[in-house]
């Protein structure tokens, strides 16, 4: 599955799609954008609800969409070295 | 100040801070400037080399910098090379020149601009009025704090 | 320290309203993110892995206690109470939101700091000595050259859109500290015959995927000409550098393909033409800035004795004092490596602790070492056992300046989105594994480095040891690298062979400081016996 990331403009927060016009923290909220990967990240970063805005290969597990290169978990985790700060400690940083 | 925001009437350039008419002949390159002896305008790629004008200053009346990208920066070079060369003809910068860039361009000697989108004049007016004073001398005169700060006027 | 005058904080001001009315304008959409970046990154915002990363100078740093505490008032307020001290001794924060970034500038303008120029494709902060003004060995103290470079560096109109970073570092004594041949130019003052001091220019050299040692260009330019010559080899640099490719748009480059010597000839020849312009400020204005580094009010009294009778004490002075010229004074290096911590972060609490610190026993001032730690510059000797004891109480006393636990480290795949792999677990590690004080003191000086990536923000290259982050597919895996040095006697290290997974490679180190105890002779450095038995002991050992 392709899900869509980027950052909040303002906040630059991680974001990920959520579908339609939504945006969220979470990874597992993430939807499959499929072939219209391209076309929303265009509409989306011309509204102004995401910044620098990519595309990312990702697979359903039950944890829910998981990206299959360790930078997206590492994003959508938070930094490992600091648990205090992670916003999802449950996401497997290492290769699953 | 700048004379003319229009586009068109001023010669392809759509800010202009000369008080001379602009120069009615097309730009032509390097190349075809050294063979033409009555061309008065000529168009500077950035990768070319400014000081092979320096020997036929004094029939130029326009240089057209071109700036492909406004991350290339060579063009700033050329600029100040041809006004510390003593060039006092039109100077002007086209194509990827965008608000932000307009000061340093004035600071290196351009007196003219003719970007691919057209800019905003009222954000050029607020970009150019950020800023009382100056650290470096180039060739734009005005005085640098170095001189302010020991009395004299001018750098 | 310097101190602004009216000019210098106008200049400041005038940056902060200039870059409000740019993200007010990029957050209203009148700019494209491709058009407001290299904005931004003219103000040292950056956006990383996990938010906008603000990175904040500290010019050849140096900073006062007030200029500390609002770094830590800076952590506590828009950031997430810490901040991470870099080998370019500059601060990053890293959770910052777009919207205060205008703000925060602003805030740091009230303390005569900054973000200009922190990143971009310009002229960064200038770096120096963190001994300035305090060894004894300069031949003068650097930093009034430095703050010189800075002035006309900033806002510098024809050297915005470089082909790439510039990065200058100014030193003025024969011993190396800030790795001044790794930078695009690198200065040392030095003494001509009639005494006069001048500059020494290094040409070319840097980091990144090609690391390259400056060549010498120039024995000596005087103080009349320093800016002049800089206008030269910038330019020269500017109209020459190459812009067709981004790993190879770096001045070293430039320098490595037309050769120095050609290099020089062009220097030189723009440098004719520029002396004729009337650029260098009058002699005065260096004269003015060097006396904001007059040396402070030593004691004259102050005892030049330490009592050292309390062992923990010992071991701290030992390892992290350094000598001052004053023989009354020392130079305290407050290391931020404890063992398993973060190389380089520190908290606000922390920070206000180094700012008081700073003001009750070393005049007001800190610095920011290359290798992120921080420096007292001027502590009375007699007061070095309650310094410490303040210190220890906050975690702030490891005693390891120089050895295998204060190693540098990148940010890496935890904070950084150009990482192949993480390097700060991989740091903790390797500090956990020879934390042991007595084990550490016995393998000696061993500058140990960690990048995340070829970028070599953490100075792979220059690492006795160096470790290098790559991606296997998929995998984070670590290359070792050996032989290197900023110092001195600099020098690039060289890969060891195939990589190693994050445990692998803290076990191949220590199959390394084996063998280096078995083989050194009477006073070696783990980087000598290298030099002296070469890699392939090393090799067999790693790989046998
Ligand atoms: C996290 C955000 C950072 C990014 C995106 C970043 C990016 C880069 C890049 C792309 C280069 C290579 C430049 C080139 O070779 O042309 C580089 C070099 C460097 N960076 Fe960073 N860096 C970051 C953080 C840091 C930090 C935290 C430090 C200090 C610990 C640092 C210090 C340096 C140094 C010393 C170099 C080598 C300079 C040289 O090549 O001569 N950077 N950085
Ligand atoms: S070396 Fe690479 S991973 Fe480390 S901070 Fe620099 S760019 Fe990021």
């Amino acid at each position: 599955m392709i899900i869509l990331t980027g950052n909040d403009l303002k906040t630059g927060d991680v974001i990920w799609w959520a579908g339609e016009t939504n945006w969220s923290r979470h990874l597992s909220d993430a939807v499959d954008a499929g072939e219209e990967a391209d076309a929303v990240l265009q509409r989306e970063d011309a509204a102004r609800r995401v910044n620098a805005g990519y595309s990312v290969e990702a697979e359903q597990t039950e944890r829910g969409p998981m990206p299959l290169h360790i930078k997206d978990r590492v994003r959508a985790s938070g930094p490992t070295v600091r648990q205090d700060l992670a916003i999802d400690t449950n996401i497997p940083i290492e290769k699953a | 100040m700048a004379e003319s925001f229009a586009t068109g009437g001023v010669g392809d350039a759509q800010l202009r801070y000369r008080d001379d008419e602009p120069c009615a002949q097309p730009a032509v390159t390097v190349e075809a400037f050294k063979g033409q002896t009555n061309a008065t305008a000529v168009r500077l790629e950035s990768g070319e080399d400014a000081r092979e004008l320096l020997a036929m200053l004094d029939r130029l009346t326009l240089v057209v910098v071109h700036f492909p990208a406004f991350t290339d920066g060579r063009g700033y070079s050329a600029a100040r090379i041809l006004r510390e060369a003593g060039y006092a003809g039109e100077l002007r910068a086209a194509g990827d020149v965008l608000v932000d860039q307009i000061r340093y361009m004035r600071r290196c000697g351009f007196d003219s601009f003719a970007p691919d989108a057209p800019l905003d004049a009222a954000a050029v007016e607020r970009a150019l009025g950020f800023y009382d004073h100056v650290y470096q001398p180039t060739v734009d005169g005005q005085t640098p704090v170095w001189t302010l700060r020991h009395g004299g006027d001018h750098g | 320290m310097y101190q602004y005058d009216k000019y210098d904080q106008s200049l400041v001001d005038s940056r902060v309203a200039e870059f409000r009315d740019q993200c007010e304008r990029r957050i209203a959409g009148e700019m494209t993110e491709d058009q407001f970046k290299p904005l931004r990154l003219q103000n040292g915002l950056y956006l990383q892995l996990h938010a906008y990363m603000l990175r904040v100078a500290i010019p050849y740093g140096t900073l006062s206690g007030d200029q500390m505490r609002m770094l830590a008032t800076i952590a506590r307020k828009y950031d997430r109470d810490y901040g991470h001290f870099t080998t370019r001794q500059n601060i990053q924060y890293n959770w910052i939101k777009l919207e205060d970034a205008a703000d925060i500038l602003q805030d740091l303008s009230t303390v005569e700091m900054h973000a200009i120029q922190t990143s971009g494709n310009c002229i960064r902060n200038i770096s120096s000595d963190q001994y300035a003004g305090a060894s004894a060995e300069e031949a003068a103290d650097p930093r009034p050259w430095a703050e010189l470079l800075r002035q006309w560096s900033s806002f510098h109109p024809e050297f915005a859109h470089l082909p790439r970073k510039f990065k200058i570092c100014v030193i003025a004594s024969d011993t190396d500290r800030a790795a001044m041949r790794l930078h695009d130019i690198g200065i040392q003052l030095v003494e001509n015959d009639a005494g006069e001091l001048g500059a020494r220019f290094y040409v070319g050299g840097g980091m990144g995927r090609t690391p390259m040692i400056a060549p010498l260009i120039r024995e000596f330019v005087s103080a009349d000409d320093l800016i002049s010559y800089c206008e030269a080899c910038l330019r020269v640099y500017n109209r020459y550098g190459r812009r067709d490719n981004k790993y190879k748009a770096r001045i070293k480059i430039l320098v490595h393909e037309i050769g120095a010597e050609e290099y020089k000839r062009q220097v030189e020849e723009e440098f004719a033409h520029i002396k004729t312009l009337n650029l260098d400020p009058p002699r005065a204005e260096l004269e003015r800035i060097s006396e904001f580094f007059a040396p402070p009010a030593f004691d004259a009294e102050a005892p030049t004795e330490v009592d050292l009778s309390d062992p923990d004490f010992r071991i701290w002075h030992d390892q992290n004092v350094a000598e001052h010229k004053n023989p009354a004074y020392a130079i305290a290096t407050i290391s931020l490596k404890p063992v398993g911590g973060i190389p380089g972060d520190a908290t606000a609490d922390q920070m206000d602790l180094m700012a008081d610190l700073a003001k009750q026993y070393s005049f007001d001032e800190c610095r920011v070492t290359h290798s992120q730690n921080i420096v007292l510059p001027h502590v009375r000797k007699a007061d070095l056992y309650a310094l410490w004891q303040k210190l220890d109480e906050a975690g702030l006393a490891p005693a390891n300046l120089d050895l295998i636990g204060d190693m540098i480290a990148c940010p890496g795949l935890d904070y950084c989105s150009l990482a192949n792999a993480r390097s700060i677990p991989l740091a903790q590690k390797i500090s956990q594994r020879f934390a042991d004080q007595q084990r550490q003191k016995e393998l000696g000086e061993l500058k140990l480095k960690i990048s995340g990536c070829i970028n070599a923000c953490g100075h792979h290259h220059a690492g006795h040891i160096g470790i290098l982050g790559v991606d296997r597919k998929g995998v984070e895996n670590y290359q070792l690298l050996f032989g290197g040095s900023g110092a001195e006697d600099v020098s690039l290290a060289k890969i060891t062979g195939p990589g190693f997974t994050e445990d692998g490679v803290v076990d191949a180190i220590e199959k390394a400081t084996d063998l280096y105890l078995a083989q050194r002779e009477e006073g070696e450095r783990f980087v000598d016996t290298y030099r002296r038995i070469g890699m392939e002991p090393f090799k067999e050992a790693l790989y046998g």
